[in-house]
């Protein structure tokens, strides 16, 4: 009786522990890969590469030269080594940085035209590209590989005065706009891998408010890196001008692959006078397995300036794939009376590093800023927070309001938190607040003793821990990262 | 109904409970007292199937079940719960989504539909006048921010949603005005019946002034020593728990002798 009593309840810890295991370690479900002619450089950069790229996207002479210079100061530069993330070294001698699937030479004009094999792999993604799927309010501009395919709603966006299409195309239809305001948020000299993105961007999407128009729908991107050795350089520039509103949904998928991947985007926000842009992202690219083999590094430069007086930019984001992630989606704000914001979950699980966080510059009188991000680790996951606010000596009034919480589950992971204040007014304030908890055995004993499954229990946990950032998301997001954190929507919704 | 034979069980290597024994019936209400420390939240939430308890003999049976070999969540399934001394909060989880997770768990496992959000909310509206709770809790995270007296009342809610076979509530009465005692001693009472078997466990009498227990045990070091009717928690009220203790290691010294 004795042995056996000690076993059964060995046996319980483990069958816990284990179920905790199974739901947060789920197989990646969107690995799969589809198989399509592709046009692609050989890999290697160089000036001639650069040339080709601008060559194949039939670009104007002021982009190549932007490109150009962008390429010659980033052999200047070398990568930076700050963050809390560990990963072999990358060769880029040995990185496509150009591959569209064939039929791009003639440009699909309609979904018709479109490769079948393609539409299937959005299929299965569950991306709304037929019109009819649409209806429920999002255009999609789907990007696959480096070239966007298809992009729904135009039209009917087209009547307000909204552009919104792959950046190609903003180049060659708004190229004065484009040269306006590119490079002005994050410039070619910013950092290492928004340096070497400016030099060989292949695509990504455009997005132009003009006064005072409320965007009717939400704006998205699904984007899906899928050729091998592929790394993917996306560029993304919204600009709501004077009283404008517009909401940006950015979905991203990978399928599985053994290699890891570079993926190092640049996304510029230009909010003028009066302006709001909302961008979400979800983000569930492939993390690798659980050796750590595999999946996607991701360092992206995400930054919104809020130019105008009285205008207002929110980042909220899911990360939950990614091998690493290297991000940090900060706001300039330079109008007075301008909000910036920054809403954050991150997991990690296996063996992913995430170095995550934002930055928010006070230059304006009476500007705020509220951040809060929510970092769950499992398994060896490890999860930084870096955050930095900065108030510049003619921010009178500034405000920030810092909140940032880990979740461990089990005893092998890690939690970090570095935030750097930096306050050169006195009237400012500034408030950081943190706070670090495991999901508690007395917690989960609590659930299951009412009856509720342990991995139906670690999801309420996880989803209550999460729920004022998923509060920022839009309602269809909000229901996506739920089930990315492995949440059964059942009973959630009541 | 429930049956405990010479249960044995250790934290860490101390033992706590040192052989008990216990027999509840269907239909009765038991009350467990005795000094702070003497090993009733243990019982307690090892009967509810709490890890980290090592049992070193002894048996559990739960209506022909051997209780001990099984989940924490299928013995809530089958009917056992705990109100628990200390209800941990969860932060984000709002008290309604909680309860209404539970509820349809157990009712699934009894092969019944699951309840919708609206009647759920019937339910649950009519149970939280018995305990004189407000609405505004429902939406409210489990427990969170909640005074010691409102996470007891919250745990007399859950019991009244759950309606289990056997409830076991660990010190509820602690932390209640005598008006909140009184509400949630008459939401008890009329929870008794020929089916359900409640065990009180509590270290004053003040409680059993307000429902009368059939059986009245006083546990101390790990061991029941001694059972009486209700009127021996009268008398633990008036002389202590001292007296039991000591004639209770007279009675040993004698067999031993
Ligand atoms: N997790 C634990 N680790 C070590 N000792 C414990 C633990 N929990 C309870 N104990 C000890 O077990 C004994 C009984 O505690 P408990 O069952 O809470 O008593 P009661 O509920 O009767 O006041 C006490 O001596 C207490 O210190
Ligand atoms: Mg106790």
């Amino acid at each position: 009786m004795d042995g056996q009593a000690k076993k059964r309840l060995e046996v319980n810890m483990t069958t816990v522990t284990r179920q905790l295991d199974e739901l947060i370690g789920r197989e990646y479900r969107d690995g799969f890969y589809t198989t399509l002619a592709t046009d692609a450089l050989p890999r290697g950069l160089n000036e001639d590469i650069i040339r080709m790229i601008s060559a194949r996207k039939n670009e104007p002479e002021f982009m190549l030269e932007w490109r150009l210079k962008a390429y010659r100061h980033w052999l200047t530069m070398t990568e930076p080594q700050w963050a809390n993330l560990h990963h072999p070294v990358i060769d880029y001698q040995n990185i496509c940085y150009y591959s569209a699937p064939k039929s791009e030479k003639d440009g699909p004009r309609s979904l018709s035209e479109i490769d079948p094999e393609l539409l299937r792999t959005y299929q299965k993604l569950g991306i709304p590209l037929n019109e009819q799927e649409t209806l429920a309010g999002v255009a999609v501009d789907a990007v696959f590989d480096s070239v966007s395919v298809a992009t729904t709603f135009k039209a009917k966006l087209a009547e307000l005065g909204i552009i919104f299409c792959s950046f190609s195309e903003a180049v060659q239809l708004h190229p004065d706009l484009v040269r306006q305001y590119l490079g002005s948020v994050v410039p070619y000299t910013d950092n290492f891998f928004a340096t070497l993105n400016s030099a060989v961007f292949s695509d990504g999407s455009f997005c132009y408010i003009p006064p005072g128009v409320r965007c009717p729908m939400e704006l998205s991107t699904y984007f899906r890196i899928n050729a091998k050795n592929t790394g993917q350089f996306e560029r993304t520039l919204i600009i709501a001008d004077k009283d404008a509103y517009v909401s940006y949904l950015e979905g991203c998928t990978a399928p599985m692959r053994d290699e890891n991947q570079l993926h190092a985007a640049v996304v510029e926000l230009i909010a003028l006078q009066g302006a709001r842009i909302k961008y979400a992202t979800v983000q569930n690219w492939y993390p690798g397995d659980r050796e750590g083999r595999g999946g996607i590094y991701n360092f992206v430069t995400k930054r919104g300036d809020c130019r105008g007086a009285n205008s207002h930019i929110s980042w909220t984001q899911v990360e939950t794939g990614s091998a690493i992630t290297w991000k940090y989606p900060s706001v300039i704000l330079r109008g007075d009376n301008s909000v910036g914001e920054f809403y954050s979950v991150a997991l990690t699980n296996h063996y992913q590093q995430a170095d995550t966080g934002t930055k928010m510059i006070h230059i304006g009188r009476n500007t705020r800023s509220t951040v809060l991000s929510k970092g769950i680790s499992a398994g060896h996951g490890q999860n930084s927070y870096r955050g930095l606010i900065k108030v510049l000596p003619g921010a009178e009034n500034a405000r920030n309001y810092t909140q940032c919480d880990s979740l461990l589950l089990g005893d092998q992971c890690g939690a970090h938190t570095f935030p750097y204040i930096e306050v050169k007014n006195p009237s400012a304030r500034v408030e950081h607040e943190a706070s670090t908890s495991r999901i508690g055995e007395e917690q989960l004993f609590y659930c299951t003793q009412r009856g509720i499954a342990p991995e139906d229990a670690v999801s309420m946990i996880i989803n209550g821990f999460c729920k004022a950032v998923f509060q920022e998301l839009p309602m269809e997001f909000a229901v996506e990262a739920q089930k990315l954190l492995g949440v059964s929507l059942e009973g959630s919704t009541g | 109904m429930l049956t405990i034979k010479n249960l044995h069980a250790q934290i860490n290597g101390k033992e706590i409970l040192r052989g008990i024994d216990l027999n509840i019936r269907a239909g009765e209400v038991h009350a467990i007292m005795g000094p702070n420390g003497s090993g009733k939240s243990t019982l307690a939430q090892l009967l509810a199937g709490r890890e980290g308890y090592q049992v070193s003999a002894g048996s559990v049976d739960y209506l022909g079940r051997d209780l001990l070999a099984m989940m924490p969540e299928e013995r809530a399934r089958e009917g056992v719960f705990l109100a628990f001394q200390y209800p941990v909060e969860i932060p984000g989880v709002s008290n309604a989504l909680f309860l209404k997770t539970s509820l349809n768990s157990i009712r699934k496992h009894h092969g019944l539909t699951e309840l919708d959000a609206m009647d759920f909310l019937h339910l649950l509206r009519d149970k939280m006048k018995l305990v004189g709770m407000d609405e505004s809790f429902l939406s409210r995270a489990v427990n969170e921010g909640f005074s010691g007296g409102e996470k007891k009342r919250n745990e007399i809610l859950q019991l009244a949603v759950l309606e289990p076979r056997l409830a076991i509530l660990d010190e509820t009465d602690s932390g209640l005005d005598i008006d909140a005692l009184k509400l949630i001693a008459d939401g008890i009472n009329g929870m008794r019946n020929p089916e359900r078997a409640i065990v009180l466990v509590t270290h004053y009498q003040r409680l059993l002034n307000y429902i009368v227990p059939d059986v009245v045990h006083v546990l101390s070091q790990g061991r029941i020593v001694k059972s009486g009717g209700a009127e021996l928690a009268l008398e633990l009220e008036q002389h202590g728990y001292g007296w039991v203790e000591a004639e209770y290691a007279a009675r040993n010294a004698a067999q031993e002798r």
